[in-house]
């Protein structure tokens, strides 16, 4: 090891090469031999019953291999996709569950819903005989508008879901709440909606499948963030194939964000339909039916009240919110808007008492599900907002009225009134830093120079906590999961000396070929071109859950480190055996074996050839090979903090936002690879700067068409709608992991909304703008400025 | 209907069967076997396909292969000098982590040279964030991109391509 | 895709045997709107007339006068070229500011006219430049050529060859894009002559139009301050959800205003 590979150093990535050099494998690239295609013909209306459905003309079209549909999967006693997280409501009972047919069986839910499988010699005979397929429709009213789901007379989703309502949740105790509010000197009041997004990573959803006849073996390519997960769902619950005999694999995956973890209803039907047909069958999602199926993020309606005392400390948060759920439960969707998101409403601060009150509706639109960040950039969002508000309520400097409230660094750890134990943590020192980064001091001058040239300057901040690292198996048992959340690692040496690492997290974008064997190589001395990390198919790899949740690292990482230990461990009895010292004696250091005190020293590439050729050896309490499993469950979530500053000038005549800087200070506690760590928040802060600026899935509120169903119409983050970044770090290390690491995936994204926001409406003060939804586009900052002259003259 | 189509790819003559309606990304991705191209989107936006042809950065997703009959197209998969060397604008990349899930990267890198050489391997901050308005990143929020561009450009200047 | 007959004409009258009697067939130029059309299966043409390989169609002639510029000549060639850059800079600005650049390698000018699409920019020159539109069959005036939403006032079978921008004293074309689609959600291309001023906006309604109070004043005061005052009814322009009607019309004062004050620079 060496201070330019180990742990700490910016080690240029090893995936990196393939991906530069148009040799990185994802689904759609794989050579299939007489594979089929398929296209699903999908649903023009949000909401409608199917009165027929007529095959028969598509089916005599050239090159139709086969068409399924609902029926086809009914008969085949085909189980329904789970959503595998019971969440219980305020009365204990558990959600509602309507079912979720893989193909729609008499009604169809929002627009895109799966209602025909043509599967064919070609991509475009299948979408020739689609168009072939006649469906007799009967065209019902749609619900659409998240805010008057749960109304009376609304047309309903499901009969399984009376009104529409999922669950109604709380946390907290409202009469306390409301008590401390009765006392309180101050109560800042606020409405907002978190926008709707489309996840957009730059790989569309695809599936391939072959199925062996001679073998009953079915292999799934799939664009997978968590191939076992998804094998254990379509085995346990929707196909029925058994796990042994199912093979997932998800090759290069070309971004997730979230959108990657749910089980959906194309790979199910491909792999279904790969034994029926006897041939591979292919699936690629055009993007405009990426826009249509892939799960949807967000989409709150909250109103939040923050009460304060009359020396500006917080005494109580109240949070009430609509979350939308779309027409069916996606996998993990019912907790995303609670326990990811409204156990995190203490944000960094010492606010005693909270509750929070959360009702999820069904829609005829997509399914809404995990985005990156998944309920936590929700939380961030309404307590940066409020605490901004009310600093300018009450006429204080926004960052001393948040330093005025931290959770202090001798509190740790701190048991938040909602749920959660922080486990470690400093965070005035993290705004000071980004204080100092962005300059606060000289923001004054900048506003008026801006001025100068007809600009409005503002500011914003945002100082979020996450937890994430997901997670302490039986905490979310508790809380209504239904997986564990360990994560594995199998460290294998091949006799030679080089070394395979297993995981079970899987890499769509986040470098763990790189970071996973940086672990590796500084444990264990290994140079970094003997390391493969190996992952993503459920026939190489052990089972683990996959990578969303910023866990790959704290949980997988912390895997690979027991591996480590248990290959270090066993090496020892070989090296002591070897050196013919005792054990107890022996150290391991730099890859080498040594006697404690002595010079006899034996390399571990030596040891590993004496456990794979095993003459000379410990026999009697040592098995042979080197070769380590370990399974890693964490004792409790990990807690990255950070403050972000953003600032934006406006154009007043246009109503144009521009961000014209943006900092970020995190504690990720401690950093394995900072190159690929400032990645992670670079590209973060661009999807939170794309929530708060650019990014809405608008659907028609009469007749529920997906309006924004392109890049013609959502608005995608463009290089030319950010600044470059300054980041900075500052480390408490995680206690309970033996890396000392947090997660920093989607903290850009958690943070950045709010400070973004709070910058608009810092420049947009002085017109007396007093509120912007998401995300503020021209259009909506020139309205709200029109409102504002129209208020003025009232 | 169906026609021969004959082009040089990367340095090699190539001819396929294909249909009028065949892309030229189909072409190179099917007919070739080359999928280092990659397919974004359906609106021309993306940029995940951009190859040269006839020394222009052009969406492969928006041109028929019959159209590409005689011309030399380069990919992704022909910029490396040799197959332990990069091209300059591949490097900058690496060395800067100008990547993440790896997607866009081909359309990126390849619209990437096109900039540096049709500013004259001049380029500044506001250029190349104004001259990648056709390609989508959703990782790396264009950071390290920019980075690596602004990198590369001397490079390739130094390196003569 | 539907698929489709393709024929690759050499010369003009090949292209015109080719579209001959085929009702259903579609001309294609840059084919950055048609190809994207077929692909999402919008339009299902029996034959492809590309024109592409007719050489005579590209290509920039510079007189004192001002430029005739190719109906097949790219955005890039257009934006790039130093006739057009030192004949009438504005337009070369236009044709740099269309689409991305992979899209100016393909784009051309005789595509973007003859579509109509009441989002592009080239619309909005020709009429304010009053160009004249130069077919296989005559000329066209600039006013009266585009009559409306992907309407033109071209007959089957006539095909652009080229158009002929007159040179200005002073132009300059101002693009409000859509977030998204990077098209003009509001342009406007102001131009003065020794005839008068035009003021030509694209994007906000149905087809490119002009704005009569705004160039009567400017005749009278070539100054952005000539029309600070000047208000255009919301009424007929365009409203989706990146800008409402009323939004637009604010956009074509502030999109004309600048457009005047980036002329007299």
């Amino acid at each position: 090891m060496t201070a330019e590979t180990g742990i700490g150093a910016r080690v240029r990535r090893k995936e990196d090469k393939r991906f530069l050099t148009g040799t990185g494998r994802y689904v759609d690239d794989l050579p299939l031999a007489r594979a089929t295609y398929a296209y699903f013909l999908r649903s023009p209306h949000a909401h409608a019953k199917i009165k027929k459905i007529d095959t028969t003309a598509a089916k005599a079209m050239p090159g139709v291999v086969e068409i399924f549909t609902g029926k086809d999967t009914a008969d085949a006693k085909m189980g329904g996709l789970i959503c595998g997280w019971v969440v219980k409501d305020k009365h204990g009972e558990p959600h509602k569950a309507p079912a979720h047919p893989v193909m729609a069986l008499d009604t169809v839910r929002y627009v895109g819903d799966t209602v025909a499988m043509v599967i064919a010699n070609s991509i475009d005979e299948a979408k020739d005989a689609a168009e072939a397929i006649k469906v007799d429709y009967e065209v019902k009213p749609a619900n659409v508008d998240l805010a008057r789901a749960l109304d009376k007379g609304v047309a309903e989703v499901h009969p399984e879901a009376p009104g529409n309502l999922i669950y109604d949740w709380e946390i907290g105790v409202k009469a306390d709440v409301d008590a401390a509010f009765a006392k309180a000197a101050h109560v800042t009041k606020l409405d907002l909606v978190n926008n709707r997004l489309i996840p957009n990573a730059m790989e569309p959803r695809a599936a391939a499948a072959e199925y062996d006849k001679g073998t009953g073996n079915y292999t799934l390519w799939s664009t997978s963030q968590n191939p076992h997960v998804l094998r254990l769902i379509l085995s346990a619950f929707v196909l029925g194939i058994p796990e042994h005999k199912l093979r997932v694999v998800a090759p290069d995956v070309g971004g997730g964000f979230g959108s990657k973890i749910f089980c959906y209803n194309e790979e199910t039907m491909v792999c279904w339909a790969a034994s029926r047909v006897g041939r591979p069958i292919k699936w690629t999602a055009e993007r405009s039916e990426s826009f249509m199926t892939d799960a949807h993020g967000r989409d709150h309606v909250t109103h939040a009240e923050l009460a304060i005392d009359k020396d500006g400390k917080f005494l109580a948060l109240k949070v009430e919110t609509i979350a939308n759920m779309g027409a069916y439960l996606s996998t993990f969707s019912t907790a995303v808007p609670t326990y990811l998101y409204a156990t995190l409403l203490a944000g960094q601060y010492t606010t005693p008492l909270i509750y929070a009150n959360v009702k999820a509706a069904v829609t005829h639109t997509a399914p809404v599900d995990a985005y990156r960040g998944a309920g936590r950039p929700e939380a961030t969002f309404v307590i940066e907002t409020i605490v901004s508000k009310a600093a300018t309520e009450l006429k204080m400097d926004t960052a001393d009225l948040r330093r005025k409230n931290f959770i202090p660094s001798t509190a740790f750890p701190y048991q938040t009134p909602v749920a959660l134990q922080y486990d470690s943590g400093n965070y005035p020192p993290i705004i000071d830093e980004a204080i100092e980064i962005a300059d606060y001091k000289g923001f004054e001058a900048r506003r008026a120079e801006a001025k100068s040239r007809g600009k409005l300057r503002g500011i914003g901040f945002s100082s979020y906590i996450e937890a994430c690292g997901l997670a302490p198996s039986q905490v979310v048992g508790s809380l209504g999961a239904g997986v564990g959340q360990w994560e594995s690692a199998q460290i294998k040496f091949n006799p030679t000396g080089n070394v395979q690492v297993m995981t079970g997290a899987h890499s769509h974008g986040q470098g763990h070929e790189t970071t996973f064997a940086q672990l590796v190589h500084d444990k264990l001395g290994v140079p970094m071109d003997q390391i493969e990390v190996v992952h993503g198919d459920t026939a190489t790899t052990p089972f683990g859950m996959g990578t969303y949740g910023s866990r790959s690292l704290a949980v997988g990482g912390s895997a690979i480190m027991k591996a480590t230990d248990k290959i270090i461990a066993k090496g020892k009895k070989v090296a002591a055996h070897l050196m013919e010292a005792d054990v107890a004696d022996v150290e391991f250091e730099n890859g080498t074996f040594k006697v404690a005190g002595t010079d006899k020293s034996v390399p571990l590439g030596q040891v590993v050839f004496s456990a794979y050729v095993p003459h000379n050896y410990p026999h009697a309490d040592t098995e042979p090979g080197m070769d380590e499993n370990a399974f890693y469950d964490p004792a409790n979530f990990v807690y990255p903090a950070g403050t972000q500053i953003c600032e934006v000038e406006i154009d007043p005549d246009t109503g144009v936002v521009e961000v014209v800087a943006h900092t970020a200070v995190d504690d990720f506690g401690n950093i394995i690879n900072p190159m690929i760590v400032e990645g992670q928040v670079h590209g973060g802060i661009v999807q939170g700067v794309g929530q708060a600026l650019l990014e809405a899935a608008v659907y028609d509120k009469g007749t529920g068409q997906l309006i924004s169903g392109s890049y013609m119409d959502y608005t995608m983050p463009r290089a030319d709608n950010v600044p470059s970044f300054k980041l900075g770090y500052k480390v408490t290390p995680c206690p309970h992991n033996p890396l000392g690491v947090k997660g920093c995936g989607e903290a850009g994204a958690i943070a950045a909304p709010a400070a973004v926001m709070n910058a608009v409406h810092d420049a947009l003060a002085p017109l007396g703008v007093k509120h912007v939804e998401m995300p503020a586009t021209s259009l909506n900052v020139w309205q709200s400025i029109q409102g504002a002259h129209r208020a003025a003259a009232e | 209907m169906t026609f021969s189509v004959a082009m040089t790819v990367n340095g090699k003559a190539v001819s396929g069967k294909v249909e009028a309606r065949t892309l030229l990304v189909q072409f190179l991705r099917e007919n070739l076997g080359m999928t280092g191209t990659h397919v974004g989107c359906d609106t021309s936006q993306c940029g995940a396909c951009v190859v040269d042809v006839d020394g222009k950065s052009i969406k492969s997703c928006t041109m028929l292969a019959v159209q590409a009959e005689g011309t030399k197209v380069t990919t992704i998969e022909g910029l490396a000098p040799s197959a332990d060397k990069l091209h300059p604008m591949q490097e900058a990349f690496r060395e800067n982590h100008a990547l993440q899930c790896g997607f866009c990267t081909p359309g990126m890198v390849m619209s990437a040279i096109d900039m540096v050489k049709r500013n004259n391997y001049q380029l500044d901050e506001a250029t190349v964030r104004r001259e990648l308005e056709g390609n989508l990143c959703r990782c790396t929020g264009y950071h390290n991109i920019v980075k690596a561009i602004l990198a590369a450009a001397p490079a390739m200047k130094s390196a003569g391509v | 895709m539907y698929d489709f007959a393709y024929h690759r004409p050499k010369s003009l009258a090949d292209a015109a045997a080719a579209l001959k009697g085929k009702d259903e067939s579609r001309v294609m130029a840059g084919g950055m709107t048609l190809i994207p059309t077929l692909k999402q299966r919008l339009a299902k043409p029996s034959d492809v007339v590309d024109l592409g390989g007719i050489k005579e169609l590209a290509g920039i002639k510079a007189e004192g006068s001002g430029v005739t510029i190719g109906a097949m000549t790219k955005h890039y060639d257009v934006s790039t070229s130093a006739d057009v850059k030192k004949t009438i800079p504005a337009l070369a600005s236009l044709a740099g500011h269309i689409g991305d650049p992979a899209v100016r390698n393909r784009g051309t000018i005789g595509g973007s006219v003859a579509n109509s699409d009441p989002a592009a920019d080239y619309p909005a020159a020709v009429v304010a430049l009053n160009a004249t539109i130069n077919t296989t069959t005559g000329k066209h005036a600039a006013d009266g050529f585009f009559k409306g939403l992907f309407e033109t006032a071209l007959k089957d079978g006539e095909l652009i060859t080229s158009i002929s921008f007159p040179k200005p004293e002073k132009a300059a074309y101002m693009k409000f894009p859509n977030p998204a689609s990077r098209y003009a959600m509001v342009g406007v291309f102001v131009a003065k002559t020794k005839d008068g001023v035009r003021v030509a906006v694209t994007g906000a309604g149905s087809s490119v139009f002009r704005v009569k109070a705004m160039e009567e004043a400017l005749a009278k005061n070539f100054s952005s301050a000539a029309i600070k005052d000047i208000k255009i009814p919301a009424k007929d322009l365009n409203s989706d959800i990146h800008a409402s009607a009323e939004y637009r019309a604010h956009l074509v004062g502030v999109m004309a205003r600048r457009a005047v004050d980036a002329a007299n620079k």
